[in-house]
Formats: structure tokens, C-alpha cells, sequence
């Protein structure tokens, strides 16, 4: 990687006088080419949020229904239930509610984070926060986008699926994934399940590559690594998480859909007896062993739970700078902990499998690199403190779940330290303080960083504002629900409620845990409801919005220098680097802002 | 916004996140109230667990208040509108060398208090040697039979085989005798499942494949929740099972019974 202070080549697509090649009034492109087989970077960007706004809805619908059930177990779901149940008139089936989970948890990380951070962000912001006219290979990146459909597709045919849909969780642990008669919905809607997985990975591969080498190759003159905001730093370091991880993944899934369609027993042990039958009778092979796939599994989704959120990390740094009118408190060390997240992340998947029946000596080893993680967590989390003291904070809608991402994800990084401590994660392993640690971090970190990050770029997108009274109704429900729905499943996992049960109340210890569920699913369904502030100001403020110039939130990196929306080719004049992206309050320059392309 | 708009706008927005660390501690704090707190223990280790969840929140709730409150602090005062910049730094190599240096001692202090707790759930299994231990890995109590949807413990013949015709087998209950250390062999016949007694703050996955030593010592007498906690198919929520608690003398009453009616009935009933 280049680290001299300026970067010799010259971005694609610029002539030597600095115009733009291409430019958007150049020759009109068809509709289809413009908007729907684009190979614009924005486009694609903007075409991944959308369909991210559907998956997500189609997610968070999923979530109600689990609320359902663990509020008023085996009664009529409203709404969704005649959907998902018309056999049951609505009332979910013991199959059917764990077809209900998996789905969420699939649907959510495969459909929504993953695409949403990467692929609508990392798409919109590389090439215009590091001054390239686009990525490096477009046309890949158009492939990106359409190589999620069929993977859309397959997990939507897998609900339908003979038998039922996937069953056997989003960890799709073997020998329950594997072997057919395990399972009703392990029939084709597992393989479903696993070839639409495998979709979703070449799209993200795709994109991971397209990510490492833009940023790699086409910076803008000055734009050194250490000039480059910490969004690209967040996308860079997940791109390449990204590439390390996926292939193993891939091939794991590759292995799963062996066993079930050849019978090949990578993960059949000897000696199982399913539903009265032998694997090796119906012809599979065995000597296989289930632990392996966990191996491979979270060898890909440790790694992955950190691509899901060091993008957020990113984008709330800059919205912190940039709406606090402060620099970054300790860049270097914000780079670097991102780094060693990513390089420890690496070292600790083992921390799902302490129970697992692997050797206990290694989960010692185990504990001790994932506690070791939690470092580089508090280290940034002490720097964005110190970016907001003495800092000038606009209290706008972007701010304020930029610091919701704050708040929440200290929860969330404490909580890791509990169930790190193999001692304790006997105990809460697999209970409800797991699902509230991770919803902290993944849904009260990440999307909420994705909220604020639409926000805040919307302006850039669309060329309006998005309206602020609605922006901050948004902000409070969504605040308080969020807390009352993740913070109380900590009190459900302390008082040992498993994850995955569907009707939990008929245990002695778990009967009068049900008012509280109550509570966490009318919270549930208030936070789905706030969400439609969201919607209706996004929608309404794409055609209605306030029109805004280049640089409405005084800014000072690079994507703010291109008109709004910026055109084909993105940038309308040459752009130099002079300086890092955090020059903010300088005593050097009257303004409280000090754009990284401004000469002086 | 006018400035009184903004005024109470600022200070709503503050009482906002500073409700998350004062409700959070509150709802800590008072969950023993609600039932929201750990199930009572009753298991000679769990209280050595209890203690190290305790030890980790203290430290934990600590970290948690104070960056919740300095962040409340900038939230609130640092949103009031002002004619001067704000602070202009980059940072500070200090401070950077002590919030890591801090919470890494912390942390590694963290991760070697555990080892101990860990090493005698999971690693040093009793192994007969001492005379208060009568079962070993070898040698254990009774072999824990999980698959899809029940349990089912087996209990050797008096020579200590599994194999033999006076192996009693009792489907759902199990039956162990108090403040002894039982050791048992955990077995699947088929998919992945997890033998958890919330009460003995016990854990451990049955794999099938694996023959995994499991022990504990319960330390009053009763009947206690036995509860799948792996995933394994639609019945998971129902796979329920009973640990029964015994006095020693009433535990070798039950299983000198068990066996007679066996040799008696060719079948328990
Ligand atoms: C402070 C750093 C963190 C530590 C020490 C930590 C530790 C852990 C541990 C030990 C588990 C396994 C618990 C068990 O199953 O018994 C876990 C689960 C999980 N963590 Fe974290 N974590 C941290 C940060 C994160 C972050 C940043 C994310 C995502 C953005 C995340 C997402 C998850 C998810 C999704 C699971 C559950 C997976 C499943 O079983 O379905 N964690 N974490
Ligand atoms: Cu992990
Ligand atoms: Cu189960």
C-alpha cells in the first residue's frame, strides 16, 4: 500500500486538465441503463438501500411475529399470521416458530447490515470521500448488485420451501441442518437456505474487492492513508475482513450442501440414529464430525459481526466531527484499534463454542484473546468522549443517533466481557443476555449508525434535506423503545430464559417471565411503529425536501466538494488533498471548517 | 428555534440518555424483586460463578455510569450556543497511553480470575482418587442419553457396566444423591442438544460422536429444571427433563428398587 503524501496516478477519468471525462449532460442514458442496470457507483449504492429498506422491513416483521409468540404463545398472530400460518388460521406452529428465527436472524444479517453498511455506504461514499470519478472495476460492482437478487430470491422460494422453511437457526448447525430426517424444514429449504447464502457471499466478494482496490489505487492527489476519513478506514479494514473470511464460509456451505444432497458426511459422526433411522442405511457417509462446522462457521461470522459494525464505527466518527465541529480525538488511534479489532477478530470465534463439547483447555486460550478485544472497543469509545469535550455540538438528527450509537454499544461491549469469561458464559451461553448483547451491538450500534448515517448523507444523495421535527420524533421513540425492547432481555437471560424456546412458560423456572416479555414485545411493536416517521420523511423529503447547495453541514471531506446530487462522474473539478478531514475549529482560518480540498 | 425551544430541547435530549445509566443500574438493582435475578444456586460451584458475574458487573456497571455520564455532560453542555470555536486538538498521547494501558490491566486481571472457576467445572473432573469421590469419568454414575425431544439417564449394573440386562433406564428423570460429586458421561443419539440445570449453573452440549464427562455436586435436596439449550428441532422448547435431588440413603433406596423391579418385570413401568 502507498503511504507517500501524494498518490502519483491520476484518477480514472480524468484528463490531464482535471475535467471530467464522462459528464452527466454528456449523452442521456436510457432509463434502464441510468437507474436500474447502472454502472454509476451512487446508483448502485442507492439501488442496495432500498432493497435494504425492504429485506428490513421484511426482517423486522419476522421479529414481531417471535414477540408474538413470546408474549401470547400459541394464539393468533395478527396481521402477519394468516401469511406465515393459513394452515393454523394464524396461530404459529412449533416448526413454524423456528422457521420464524432463523429467518430473522438470516434475513437481518445476510439482507439488511451487511448490504446496507457495505453495499448501499461503502458504494455511495468510497469513490466520493476519497476523490475518485468511480470504483475500479463498475462493472463488477453492478454485478455486485445483481448477484444479491438471486440469493433474494432463494431465501424468499426457501419460505415456501416443501416442509417448511429453514429450520435449524441462522448457525445452521449440523447434524440438525444436515440430516434430512432431522428436520421438516431441513427438506429443500435448507438447500435453499445454503445456495442463496452463497449468493449473498459472491455479491459481498465482489464488492470487497472493488472496495479494497479503489480505495488502494484511486485516491485523489494528497490523499494519503492517513488523510482518509475514518468511513473509509471502517469500509477498507470490513472489505478485507470480507475477503479473508468469505471463502471460508463459501466452502462450508459448499461442504453443508454435500452432506445434504450427496451424502458425503463431513459433518455426519458415526453412530447418530434420526427419527429412527441411520444415515449410513439411507446411504450417507459418516466419520464426519458436527464440531467442524462450527469451526468453519464462526471462523467466517466472528469476523463477521465486526464487518457488521466497523463501518458504523466509521460513519458515527465523522458525523461526531463533523456536527460536534471538533476534530477526531486521537485519529492514529482510532485507525489502529479498528486494525486490531480486525486482526483479533481473527483469533477468538472459539468464544461461541465454549460449551460445545471442544476441548476446555482451548477455551481458555480462547477467553483470554476475546476479553483482549474488548480493549480495542473501550479505546474507541474513550475517543469519541473526547472528541464531544469541547466540542460545539448541533443537536441534529444525525448527531443524535450518532450518540445513541455511543451510548448503546458501551452496553453492548460490556456485556461481551460476561460472556467471554468461559465461568460465566456456562451459565448464560445461549440465553437472553446473548441475544440483548448482540441486539446492542447489531441493532442498537449498527442500524442505529445506518440511521444516522442516512441522515446525514441524505442531503448528498437526493440534493434535500430530510425534515428535522420528523428526524428527531424518529430519534426519541426509536431511542426510548430500543432501550426498553434489548435492555430487559438482560434481566430475562440472568433469570436463565433460553434463546430459541418457543414457549418457555410451561418451565417452573420460567412461568413468571412472561409479563416481562410482554413488556420487551409491546416495546417491540411501538419500535416498528416509530419507524414509520422514517419512512414517510425519507420518501417525502426525496421529492419535497429543502434544496441544499454542496456543503450543508459545513463539512470538510471530499464528497462535499461535488455538487448535490453529484452528477456522473462525480467530481466537476479537480480535486487536490491539502490537509486531513478533521481540520474543524482551527484557530489557523476564520471558518470553523477547513475542507480537506481547499488550497488554503 | 428559538433560544428557550433550544433550551429545553438540550435538556430533554440529555434526560433522554441520562435515563439509560439510572434506569439501567435501578432495573439492576431491583430485579431481585421482580425474579429477574439468577435462580436460586444449588450446586457447588455455581456459587464460585455467581461470584465472578457479581465481580464483572461491579466493573463493568462502574465503566458503564461513567461514560454515560460524561457523555450526558457533553451532550448537555456542550450543545449551548457559543461565540468561540470549540477546542482544537488532535488528541493526547497521555491520555491515549492511559485508557489503554487501564482497562488492559483490567482485562487481563479479568481473564486470569476466571481460569480457576473454569479449570474445576470443566477440566479437573473428580477422578476417583479422593474419598470423597466415587465416580469418576471412568467410572461415572450414570451415561445421559439426549435426543429428539427427551433425556434419558442409565444407570449401570452394581459391576458398573452399561451394557448389561440390569441397566435402569429412566426416561425424563433423573435421580441423584446430594452433596456428592456426581459424574456422568453425556451422550446424543442424534442432533445437537444442551443439558442445563439453571440451578446448578450447568452447561454442556451433547454431541453426538462424543462421549463428554459432565459433573456436579448439588448441595440441597429437590427436583430441578432440566433444560435443552441447543437447538434440535421442533420440539426443543418441550425437551424438558428433572434432575430429583436425594438423600443419599433414599437415592440408593430408589436405584436398589429400580433394579429389583427390572429383574422382577423385565421393564420398569
Ligand atoms: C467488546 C467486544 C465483544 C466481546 C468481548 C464479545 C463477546 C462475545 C461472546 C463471548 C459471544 C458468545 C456468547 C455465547 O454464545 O455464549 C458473543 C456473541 C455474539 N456477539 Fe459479541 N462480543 C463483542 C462485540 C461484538 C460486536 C461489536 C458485535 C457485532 C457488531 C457482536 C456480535 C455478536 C453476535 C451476533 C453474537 C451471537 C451469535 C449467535 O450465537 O447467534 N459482538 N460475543
Ligand atoms: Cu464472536
Ligand atoms: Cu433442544
Amino acid at each position: 500500500m502507498s503511504s507517500s503524501t501524494t498518490t502519483q496516478e491520476r484518477p480514472l477519468g480524468l484528463d490531464p486538465e482535471g475535467t471530467v471525462h464522462v459528464s452527466h449532460d454528456h449523452h442521456e442514458l436510457g432509463f434502464l441503463r441510468k437507474y436500474i442496470f447502472s454502472v454509476d457507483h451512487k446508483v448502485i449504492g442507492i439501488q442496495f438501500m432500498l432493497t435494504g429498506f425492504v429485506t428490513l422491513l421484511v426482517g423486522g416483521l419476522l421479529a414481531m411475529g417471535i414477540r408474538w409468540q413470546l408474549a401470547f404463545p400459541w394464539t393468533e398472530m395478527p396481521l402477519i399470521g394468516k401469511v406465515l400460518f393459513p394452515e393454523t388460521g394464524g396461530v404459529a406452529t412449533p416448526e413454524g416458530y423456528t422457521m420464524l428465527f432463523t429467518m430473522h436472524g438470516t434475513v437481518m444479517i445476510f439482507f439488511v447490515i451487511i448490504p446496507l453498511l457495505t453495499g448501499a455506504f461503502g458504494n455511495f461514499l468510497i469513490p466520493l470521500m476519497i476523490g475518485a470519478p468511480d470504483m475500479a472495476f463498475p462493472k463488477l460492482n453492478m454485478l455486485g448488485y445483481w448477484f444479491w437478487w438471486p440469493g433474494i430470491v432463494l431465501i424468499a422460494m426457501a419460505f415456501g420451501a416443501e416442509g417448511g422453511g429453514p429450520a435449524a437457526g441462522w448457525t445452521a448447525y449440523p447434524p440438525l441442518s444436515t440430516v434430512e430426517a432431522a428436520a421438516p424444514g431441513s427438506l429443500s429449504g435448507q438447500n435453499l437456505w445454503l445456495l442463496s447464502l452463497t449468493f449473498v457471499g459472491v455479491s459481498s466478494m465482489m464488492g470487497a474487492v472493488n472496495y479494497v482496490t479503489t480505495i488502494v489505487k484511486m485516491r485523489a492527489p494528497g490523499m494519503t492513508l492517513f488523510r482518509m476519513p475514518l468511513s473509509i478506514w471502517g469500509l477498507l479494514i470490513s472489505a478485507l475482513l470480507q475477503l479473508f473470511a468469505l471463502p471460508v464460509l463459501t466452502a462450508a456451505s459448499f461442504m453443508q450442501l454435500f452432506d445434504r444432497v450427496f451424502d458425503s458426511g463431513f459433518f455426519t459422526p458415526p453412530d447418530v440414529v434420526i427419527n429412527g433411522q441411520r444415515p449410513e442405511e439411507l446411504g450417507a457417509a459418516s466419520g464426519g464430525h458436527p464440531i467442524l462446522w462450527q469451526h468453519l462457521f464462526w471462523f467466517y461470522s466472528h469476523p463477521a459481526v465486526y464487518i457488521m459494525v466497523l463501518p458504523a464505527m466509521g460513519f458515527v466518527s465523522d458525523i461526531i466531527a463533523v456536527h460536534g465541529r471538533k476534530p477526531i480525538f486521537g485519529y492514529k488511534p482510532m485507525a489502529y484499534s479498528m486494525a486490531g479489532i480486525a486482526g483479533l477478530g481473527f483469533i477468538v470465534w472459539g468464544h461461541h463454542m465454549f460449551m460445545s463439547g471442544m476441548n476446555p483447555t482451548v477455551g481458555l486460550v480462547f477467553m483470554t484473546a476475546t476479553i483482549m478485544i474488548a480493549l480495542p472497543s473501550a479505546v474507541k469509545v474513550f475517543n469519541w468522549l473526547g472528541t464531544l469535550w469541547g466540542s460545539r455540538i448541533n443537536l441534529t438528527t444525525p448527531m443524535l443517533f450518532a450518540c445513541a450509537f455511543v451510548s448503546m454499544f458501551i452496553i453492548g461491549g460490556l456485556s461481551g466481557i460476561w460472556m467471554a469469561s468461559t465461568p460465566v458464559d456456562i451459565y448464560i451461553h445461549d440465553t437472553y443476555i446473548i441475544v440483548a448483547h448482540f441486539h446492542y451491538v447489531v441493532f442498537a450500534g449498527s442500524v442505529l449508525g445506518i440511521f444516522a448515517s442516512i441522515y446525514h448523507w441524505f442531503p448528498k444523495m437526493f440534493g434535500r434535506m430530510m425534515n428535522e421535527t420528523l428526524g428527531k420524533i424518529h430519534f426519541v421513540g426509536t431511542f426510548i423503545t430500543t432501550n426498553a425492547v434489548f435492555y430487559m432481555m438482560h434481566q430475562l437471560g440472568i433469570a436463565g430464559l433460553m434463546r430459541r424456546t418457543a414457549d418457555p412458560y410451561a418451565y417452573e423456572t420460567y412461568a413468571h417471565l412472561q409479563p416481562l416479555n410482554q413488556f420487551i414485545s409491546y416495546s417491540a411493536f411501538a419500535l416498528l411503529g416509530f419507524q414509520i416517521f422514517f419512512v414517510v420523511n425519507f420518501f417525502h423529503s426525496i421529492w419535497w425536501g429543502k434544496r441544499v447547495g454542496r456543503n450543508p453541514w459545513k463539512a470538510n471531506s471530499l464528497e462535499w466538494e461535488t455538487p448535490s446530487p453529484p452528477g456522473h462522474g462525480n467530481f466537476d473539478k479537480q480535486v487536490e488533498v491539502y490537509r486531513g478531514p478533521y481540520e474543524f475549529s482551527s484557530p489557523e482560518i476564520e471558518e470553523d471548517f477547513w475542507p480537506q480540498a481547499a488550497k488554503v | 428555534m428559538s433560544l428557550l425551544k433550544s433550551f429545553f430541547f438540550r435538556v430533554f435530549i440529555s434526560a433522554l440518555f441520562l435515563a439509560v445509566p439510572i434506569l439501567g443500574v435501578w432495573t439492576f438493582v431491583t430485579a431481585d424483586d421482580h425474579g429477574w435475578w439468577f435462580p436460586e444456586n444449588v450446586s457447588s460451584y455455581g456459587g464460585e460463578i455467581d461470584y465472578l458475574f457479581n465481580v464483572i458487573l461491579t466493573m463493568v456497571a462502574i465503566t458503564f455510569v461513567l461514560t454515560e455520564v460524561v457523555l450526558v455532560y457533553c451532550l448537555f453542555w456542550y450543545s449551548q450556543k457559543r461565540d468561540s470555536k470549540a477546542t482544537f486538538s488532535h488528541g493526547s498521547h497521555t491520555l491515549e497511553m492511559i485508557w489503554t494501558a487501564v482497562p488492559a490491566l483490567l482485562l487481563v486481571f479479568i481473564a486470569f480470575s476466571q481460569m480457576g472457576a473454569w479449570n474445576a467445572v470443566k477440566i479437573d473432573m473428580p477422578d476417583g482418587t479422593e474419598a470423597d469421590e466415587p465416580y469418576s469419568p471412568d467410572r461415572p454414575m450414570m451415561e445421559v442419553y439426549a435426543s429428539q425431544f427427551d433425556w434419558r439417564a442409565r444407570y449401570p449394573d452394581e459391576e458398573g457396566n452399561f451394557d448389561g440386562m440390569d441397566v435402569v433406564e429412566t426416561p425424563y428423570d433423573m435421580y441423584v444423591p446430594v452433596d456428592t460429586k456426581v459424574v456422568f458421561r453425556l451422550i446424543s443419539r442424534d442432533v445437537l442438544h444442551s443439558f442445563f440445570v439453571p440451578k446448578f449453573r450447568l452447561k454442556q452440549d451433547a454431541v453426538p460422536g462424543m462421549e463428554i464427562p459432565v459433573w456436579f455436586e448439588a448441595t440441597a435436596v429437590g427436583e430441578y429444571d432440566l433444560i435443552c439449550a441447543e437447538l434440535c428441532g421442533w420440539g426443543h422448547y418441550k425437551m424438558a427433563g428433572k434432575v430429583h435431588v436425594l438423600p443419599q440413603d433414599e437415592y440408593d433406596a430408589w436405584l436398589a428398587g429400580a433394579r429389583e423391579e427390572l429383574r422382577s418385570n423385565g421393564s420398569l413401568d
